[in-house]
């Protein structure tokens, strides 16, 4: 292993300029002339608008415009989508209320977009904003899943008169039935999986520009897909045609799934670019985000497992309701259903599955995919339920678990995933070993002596990553391919430019890319420089998002430096005068095998460009490839978290002790930055589980929209992690890759929640477990510790 | 509107502001140093940290006009001579970053603590200092480690 190749931990080449201040992040860019927009947001959950009286608004200093619904639909522009058909159990269609960028008639969610102002400056905007008199009729607002089913409910969107969107299933009834018919013991269990918000610590921005001469727009904006913007805002909401639309997402300050979507804002902007004729920049504030991003999670779930006579899984049943907000977010219908229940396998033998899925219109912010996305809420429910089945039938949950553990691969479950390799076993001993699992009763007893209860909560997660096979995703109902796609451009001196579809926002793309071209190139990695999030510059692609950029996005790359080698070697042949049958290219060097002739990389990337070894019409000058990847399968990152803890039942206060994670994510790039993304994920997870809620009062309110109100975890909400690995090849990729970015997220609640439950002896503890709720479980631990 | 005045990583400036220009605005608007972020309207993130007069203030939550004379250092002006700051240096080594964005703001907040507490902290304490800044990406753990080893570094 070379210091900058494949498996080395090397500093990131992106760092200077953030610790220097020199990032480029939407909010940093500043076009001349550039007008400001500010949003009128629903102050209402539910309402129907009468009237928009701006005149007074118009009227104030520095006001260009303000527009409404029906400017926008005056130009023909159309609503935001949501890119997965889901069918419902009797095939028909979900139904998709419509999602007007700008209201049109009625909001339903508080935050919801009502009119934008554009005036010469932020202060001027906001100030001619409160100037905008709205007269609405107020509705009645519907936040619960459970009271949005029920007959006379306030009805989110006529197209779905009960406000469900889908009423959808995947696994084998019958057989799941069956299963159940013959169990020996069945562990039943109801499970609220808390809504979140993303909390990207860059709040979304966009600068819409429009160039008159062109006639094209360019819009900056905080995406972790670009092309996919540009091709959503292009050929379904109709601002341009793609070549008159360039779409650029600078430095972006984290996404964790809430900047692949395209919302209204940035749509809104890039359209009035054009009307007023001049740049138009916006720039959430913080409540902003919290009400108007999409949220993640939300889900109300009961959950039964069978077991035979032996402790051995024959089925597992689930019903879930999936909050999907006020509107279909861009991809929101596929989180609660093929990214959810096809994981409910867990990393388990199980014969029989049957998931039900309801789909909920609330008069509540969208939700959509929250790192994990899906994943994270059926690891949740398969998690629970094998640590509670152990506990009722006495078995210690690490032995369950190993029980039931997938052995052989490749493993069909019957929740469509094929899991190609994996050792679970190996996972979950190394966990049990690096968290000294054997002496866990001794520490329970110390610190019972200091009257505080200690718990140990194992979670064994799978997730499938690396996302997807595009005919595979079709046939599901996406409407995208998700393969992705790269250039190699080697320049004439023999230094590489690499473009590529996927997108950093601190994922550390510009160095572990490098890494790939330096190891297989043999150049220096300081020669290599990535380019990315730029539509003009890069081709064709499909982001960032389900942990794919390592797995789909560098395996593009593989492909496309293939294609430099054989290219390259042809041009080494003509200059060592040899076959090109018989030329080796190995660390950076082409020689004729058996002799010693040889020339350097640099050099063949000259020849290639001067062309004068060869005759230009036998090969073309020149030395550039591309390539698409498309997956053949999905990855399985999976692993072991143990999370150990302690409360105090005087205070409710919990104390994470120590956090193991052992995961397998197949090859390695970067360990450096693999283990930064675990450690991420961790803590957003250890946030859900005790410290993250969004709530909505009855009327609708975001009650939690600042950092006053929703708990962010702190530097000493969280422990340090000690994380190891295990590795399985991945078999569907050239470089073996699995994919690492949402492992943590995935892992961390089930293993929280199950170490509280150890801890308190019962179940009954929600999510997020606050001191208030952790000490209010303590209590009846304690009336029946009494009680004995 | 009035002319503020100040020195901001070693340079004189002066600006016309409206009266409410924040402090953070008045860096990143007038000043174009953009280093400095906004994370949050509530100072919570830490995102805005810069020293004023040798102390670490969240300057979203200060008028420009009220620090009239100050001295500000923002990321921008922490390394010298082309030479990058050792808490800078440690933020690299230890891979305390991954989308930069709330990186000035912990890196100021970071030398501010060394410079109140020493070159010697515990991780408790560190943790525990850091409760103004807040992080989404790395989970702390490697904020910590190069908060701690940026310390020593700062002690020579």
């Amino acid at each position: 292993m070379s210091m900058s190749g494949i498996g080395a931990p090397v500093r990131r080449k992106e760092d200077f300029r953030f610790i220097t201040g020199k990032g480029h992040y939407t909010d940093d860019i500043n076009r001349p002339g550039q007008a400001h927009a500010v949003f009128l947001r629903s102050p209402h959950a539910h309402a129907t608008i009468n009237r928009i009286d701006a005149s007074a608004a118009l009227k104030m200093p520095g006001v260009l415009a303000v527009f409404t619904g029906d400017d926008l639909a005056a130009d023909k522009v159309g609503g935001l989508i949501c890119g997965w058909m889901i069918h419902s159990k009797d095939g028909s269609p979900m139904k998709a209320g419509a999602h007007p960028a700008l209201a049109q008639g009625k909001v339903r969610y508080v935050g919801d977009h009502v009119a934008v102002v554009i005036a010469d400056t932020y202060a001027q905007a906001r100030e001619a904003a409160e100037k905008i008199v709205v007269d609405y009729t107020v509705l009645p607002a519907v936040t619960d899943m459970n009271a949005a089913v029920k007959p006379g409910a306030p009805v989110v969107h006529d197209v779905a008169s009960d406000n469900t969107v889908y009423n959808w299933h995947l696994g084998d009834k019958a057989a799941t039935d069956a299963a159940f018919a013959k169990a020996k013991h069945v562990t039943k269990l109801d499970i609220v999986n808390n809504r979140l918000v993303p909390n990207a610590m860059e709040p979304r921005a966009a600068v819409g520009d429009y160039d008159f001469g062109a006639d094209s727009f360019t819009l900056y904006t905080t995406s972790q897909n670009p092309h996919v913007a540009r091709l959503v805002l292009s050929a379904f909401i109709g601002i341009a045609p793609e070549h008159k639309l360039r779409v650029i997402a600078p430095d972006v300050g984290g996404g964790f799934g809430s900047k692949i979507f395209i919302y209204a804002e940035e749509t809104v902007c890039v359209w009035a670019s054009k009307k007023v004729g001049r740049p138009v920049k916006w720039t959430a504030d913080r409540t902003e985000a919290f009400l108007a991003d999409a949220h993640g999670r939300d889900h109300i779930t009961h959950a039964e497992l069978a077991l035979d006579d032996k402790g051995k899984i024959l089925g597992l049943r689930v019903n879930t309701k999936a909050n999907l907000g006020a509107y279909l977010s861009t991809f929101s219908s596929s989180v609660p259903t093929y990214l959810y229940a096809p994981l409910l396998s867990g990393q388990y033998d199980i014969p029989a599955i049957y998931a039900e899925v309801d789909g909920i219109y609330t008069t509540t912010a969208p939700v959509d995919a929250y790192r994990g996305a899906g994943r994270p809420e059926a690891t949740f429910v398969v998690e629970r339920l094998m640590e509670v089945a152990a506990r009722e039938i006495g078995v210690d949950p690490a032995q369950f678990r190993k029980k039931n553990f997938v052995t052989k691969f490749p493993h069909q479950t019957p929740v469509i995933m094929c899991y190609d390799a994996g050792d679970y076993n190996a996972s979950l001993e190394k966990a049990l070993e690096m968290a000294d699992y054997k002496n866990v009763g001794k520490r329970k007893r110390e610190s019972a002596k200091k009257g505080l209860l200690r718990g140990v909560g194992i979670s064994a997660y799978i997730e499938a990553c690396g996302i997807a096979p595009s005919a595979a995703v079709g046939s599901l109902g996406a409407g995208v391919g998700l393969w992705e796609s790269a250039e190699v451009r080697v320049n004439p001196i023999g230094t590489v430019e690499i473009l590529t579809g996927s997108h950093s926002h601190g994922q550390g793309h510009e160095t572990t890319f490098a890494q790939l071209v330096s190891s297989r190139l043999g150049v220096p990695i300081d020669n290599v420089s990535i380019v990315h999030g730029d539509t003009d510059k890069v081709q064709m692609g499909m982001g960032t998002y389900g942990s794919r950029s390592g797995a789909v996005g560098m395996s593009a790359i593989v492909k496309a430096l293939d294609k430099i080698e054989a290219k390259a070697k042809k041009v080494a042949a003509y200059v060592l005068e040899a076959s090109d049958a018989d030329i080796e290219f190995k660390d950076g060097k082409f020689s004729v095998k058996g002799t010693d002739k040889s020339v350097d990389f640099p050099s063949v990337a000259l020849q290639a460009y001067i062309a004068h070894k060869f005759n230009g019409q036998d090969l073309e000058p020149g030395l550039k490839e591309s390539a698409f990847w498309d997956p053949t399968n999905f990855t399985f990152p999976a692993g072991v978290h143990i999370c150990e803890l302690e409360i105090d039942p005087q205070t409710g206060v919990t104390r994470i002790d120590r956090w193991t994670a052992v995961d397998d994510f197949g090859e390695i790039i970067n360990p450096m930055i693999v283990e930064g993304q675990v450690h991420g994920g961790i803590a957003q997870g250890i946030g859900q589980a005790l410290c993250e809620g969004a709530v909505y009062n009855k009327d609708g309110q975001l009650l939690t929209a600042s950092y006053m109100d929703y708990t962010m975890p702190r530097a000493d909400d969280v422990p340090s992690y000690n994380v190891g690995m295990t590795q399985t090849r991945c078999p569907s990729n050239p470089l073996g890759i699995k994919g690492c970015g949402e492992a943590g997220a995935i892992a961390a609640p089930p293993a929280v929640v199950n170490a509280l439950t150890d801890a308190l002896g019962h179940e009954n503890v929600p999510m997020p477990a606050t001191p208030h709720a952790v000490w209010r479980a303590a209590q009846s631990t304690i009336a029946k510790q009494a009680a004995e | 509107m009035p002319v503020v005045s100040m020195t901001v990583n070693g340079k004189a400036v002066s600006a016309d502001v409206d009266p409410r220009t924040l402090l953070v605005q008045y860096l990143r608007e007038n000043l174009r140093l953009t280093g400095t972020h906004v994370g949050c309207d509530t100072s919570q993130c830490g995102a805005c940290v810069v020293h004023v007069n040798g102390a670490a203030i969240k300057s979203c939550t200060a008028l420009a006009v009220a620090l009239e004379g100050a001295n500000v250092t923002t990321i921008e002006g922490l390394a010298q001579g082309g030479k990058l700051h050792p808490m800078q240096e440690a933020f690299r080594e230890n891979h305390g970053l991954q989308c930069g964005f709330c990186t000035p703001g912990m890196i100021m907040s970071a030398v501010d603590i060394v410079n109140r507490k020493g070159n010697k902290l515990e991780e408790k304490l560190i943790r525990e200092e850091l409760e103004g800044n807040i992080c989404r990406c790395t989970g702390y753990h490697n904020i910590v480690k190069a908060i701690s080893a940026g310390a020593e570094a700062m002690g020579g």
